[in-house]
């Protein structure tokens, strides 16, 4: 089964290809070819997930080109982490196709939208069971790039094309560093194979120092796709996109990336300095409490998402900054659920009630009650309230921090689980309870309101599979091979830390916005310098880095127009002027040719006599 | 017997004499002449050296009949070419005609 999982990827690509051939005419059945091929490679993930059931690896290349002694290959590397990240992304993705439907309904240029979709569902597919490095590496510029045309979707707002910009250019940084980090793997081991790679770091034959840069430099990468510090910004302004597209991309998918690259590459990461992992676990850490403060502060349904979704990628590079990497790939999961679940959900508010401020809303659990509940399911199971699936895969990352010993990091991120209940809680007071403000609110069609449905089951379930009821099931099933199992004992001062946070941040939040007992204004001003912090300082510095970085751009193009161009037309020019003068000799006239040849064998004549005769 | 001197000064004007006419007519059909007759300037000197140096063979005058043949041909193409070249253009003046260039 599993040698067929190429086939999953190919699907979207064969849907993007009809879709985009037959843009004009195909119209809203755009829609039935994009959800047909998501859905069969759903179907077929489901049944590659079968077949490493037992913990096998699969890995299948193919030469893709030869160049000289270098030969680069495109094949296969399908682990139950692949796998699960195969279900994750086909699933997510063809429920946000159906919910599309609805929600994008009348849109003129849907088809293309479809035609997108389809080619991030096929780029991230493929970046998934990539079996090495560079092939990774394509897979991810092209889920950067669809990222870019879905957020400009309406790029005839200045603001949504600017915002696509935004997102382009700031996660190019990161990946200038990702590759350069390719370059140097590839100098030193002189491949990109995973498992060749493996078997050379763990040979020992690589520097510490090495290593360390290569994993500091992937990590460059992953902090631009998955939005961390300094590399956050484009994600809030990301937001200027459909929502359908929020969900799948800027939520559950793409951003998921990074971490996924950092758990590929975790075996250089731990074979590196032990600094390389504290810088992931310091810079994840501060993101998830930066981002979860600036959460509190916005008003927008989807930038209080946005930074939600930052703030729980920096949970998870966090958690494999302390080494916990199956923690890491289990919040992975279920967030990439819930947090869909939560992006659809804001969708279906933003199209029942018409705006995107939550302060125009309130109450709207009484008009929109599919949307409110499954809300209140994604909202409990972020916070960590048990037993739904945040709950267990956040306790698992504070018990690994627990664990390491690191404790500043363990406080953070109690803190951060505390703000996370909170923003949560105040969100869904705010839209879903109190006054009614907007008396025409109604709830989605069907078409949206079932993948809701649908969402609210693993968003709700899925976390047991990892949790202790179960003896961590899943924790084992995704392991690095060879990494000892974790004991399957649950470690229940954490799960009542965390419960106690959660808690804490509902309570304090019930407080504030569900009773209105004190005035929350006065909150919310006092964290909004954090914000400032955010937008204005880390904007501007990326800005005057840009600004330098085009400076230099320019002095080397000048460089580049003026000197190299320089020499290279200076000698076309010569040759040619040259060439211009002698084609005047081949001017067809038989009777000069004859003339010449004549006075040539002539003057030869003469040079024999007088050379050898004489 | 006339002395070979004779036979290759003969054949030295001859030559020359088509060595003009190809350079200096401008009528394609004389200078398909001139070239004929450079051609006989050089049979003239392989019948002459043949009668001079082999006697007892006759290799050159033999020579000799099969150029004359492959001459004839020659002429025959050249002048299905000028033809060709009159129809198109309506002219046979070598100035005319600069085709070769390409």
């Amino acid at each position: 089964m599993a040698q067929y999982a190429w086939v999953i990827a190919v699907m979207p690509v064969l849907a993007f290809l009809i879709i985009l051939f037959t843009l004009r005419r195909i119209k809203e059945k755009a829609a039935y070819v994009a959800i047909a091929a998501t859905g069969a490679g759903l179907l077929l993930s489901l049944g590659v997930l079968a077949t490493v059931w037992g913990g096998r690896i699969f890995t299948y290349q193919t030469t893709w080109l030869t160049a000289g002694k270098l030969t680069l290959k495109i094949g296969m590397y399908i682990d139950p982490l692949a796998a699960v990240m195969l279900v994750v992304v086909t699933t997510v993705s063809l429920l946000v196709q159906i919910y599309s439907i609805g929600y994008m309904k009348g849109e003129k240029r849907l088809s293309w939208y479809y035609a997108a979709v389809s080619l991030f569902t096929a780029s991230m597919l493929s970046l998934v069971i990539a079996n090495n490095f560079l092939q990774l590496y394509i897979s991810w510029e092209l889920v950067g790039l669809c990222s870019y045309l879905l957020i400009g979707f309406w790029y005839e707002k200045k603001s949504a094309s600017s915002a696509a910009m935004k997102a382009f250019i700031i996660t190019r940084i990161g990946d200038v560093g990702f590759f350069l980090g390719l370059a140097l793997l590839f100098v030193n081991t002189h491949t990109f194979d995973f498992s060749a790679v493996r078997q050379i770091v763990a040979a020992g034959s690589l520097g510490a120092g090495t290593l360390t840069a290569i994993a500091l430099l992937f990590f460059a990468g992953a902090a631009g796709k998955s939005a961390q510090f300094p590399l956050h910004v484009w994600l809030p302004d990301a937001m200027e996109g459909p929502t359908p597209v929020s969900a799948l991309i800027h939520a559950a998918t793409m951003v998921a990336a990074g971490v996924y690259l950092v758990a590929r590459s975790f075996f250089i990461f731990e074979a590196a300095h032990p600094a390389a992992l504290q810088v992931v676990a310091g810079i994840g850490a501060f993101t998830a409490i930066l981002a979860a403060v600036i959460a509190v502060t916005m008003t927008d349904i989807k930038k209080v998402l946005a930074y939600s979704t930052i703030s729980q990628l920096g949970f998870m590079m966090a958690a494999l900054g302390v080494g916990g990497y199956t923690a890491a790939i289990f919040h992975l999961t279920t967030h990439a659920f819930f947090k869909a679940l939560l992006f659809l959900g804001a969708g279906s508010v933003i199209h029942g009630a018409g705006t995107q401020n939550i302060y125009e809303m309130g109450g709207l659990l009484k008009k929109m009650k599919v949307t409110g509940w499954t809300f209140l399911i994604a909202t409990l199971s972020i916070a960590g309230i048990v037993p739904l699936s945040g709950f267990w895969s956040k306790d698992e990352i504070l018990t690994e921090a627990a664990k390491s010993g690191n404790y500043i990091i363990l406080g953070v991120l109690l803190v951060t689980a505390f703000l996370t209940a909170f923003y949560m809680f105040r969100l869904y007071f705010v839209v879903f309870t109190g006054p009614v403000r907007d008396e025409h609110a109604h709830e989605s069609p069907a078409v949206m309101t079932y993948p809701l449905l649908i969402l609210a089951v693993p968003a709700a379930l899925l976390g047991l599979a990892g949790s202790p009821l179960l003896g961590n099931w899943f924790t084992k099933f995704i392991a690095l091979p060879g990494a000892e199992h974790i004991a399957a004992a649950p470690d229940y001062l954490m799960m009542g830390l965390s419960t106690a946070a959660a808690l804490a941040g509902i309570g304090f939040s019930y407080v504030l916005y569900g009773r209105r007992a004190v005035t929350a204004w006065s909150v919310v001003n006092s964290l909004s310098s954090f914000s400032w912090l955010n937008t204005t300082f880390v904007d501007k510095t990326i800005r005057d880095g840009l600004r330098v970085t085009l400076g230099i751009s320019n002095g080397l193009a000048r460089f580049d127009t003026r000197f190299v161009d320089g020499i290279v037309n200076g000698v076309g020019g010569v040759i040619g002027t040259f060439s211009r003068y002698f084609s005047r000799a081949n001017s067809g006239f038989i009777q000069r040719y004859a003339m010449r040849f004549v006075i040539a064998f002539m003057l030869l004549a003469v040079a024999v006599y007088f050379v050898l005769v004489r | 017997m006339v002395p070979l001197q004779y036979y290759i000064i003969m054949s030295a004007i001859l030559f020359t004499i088509g060595i003009y006419g190809v350079l200096a007519r401008r009528n394609a059909i004389l200078v398909l002449l001139s070239v004929e007759i450079m051609f006989n300037a050089v049979n003239i000197n392989f019948m002459a050296f043949s009668a001079y140096i082999t006697p007892a063979t006759m290799v050159g005058q033999i020579y000799t009949i099969f150029a004359v043949a492959s001459g004839a041909a020659e002429i025959g193409i050249g002048l299905a070419i000028i033809l060709l070249i009159y129809r198109g253009r309506e002219t046979v003046n070598v100035d005319e005609v600069n085709m070769l260039k390409w």
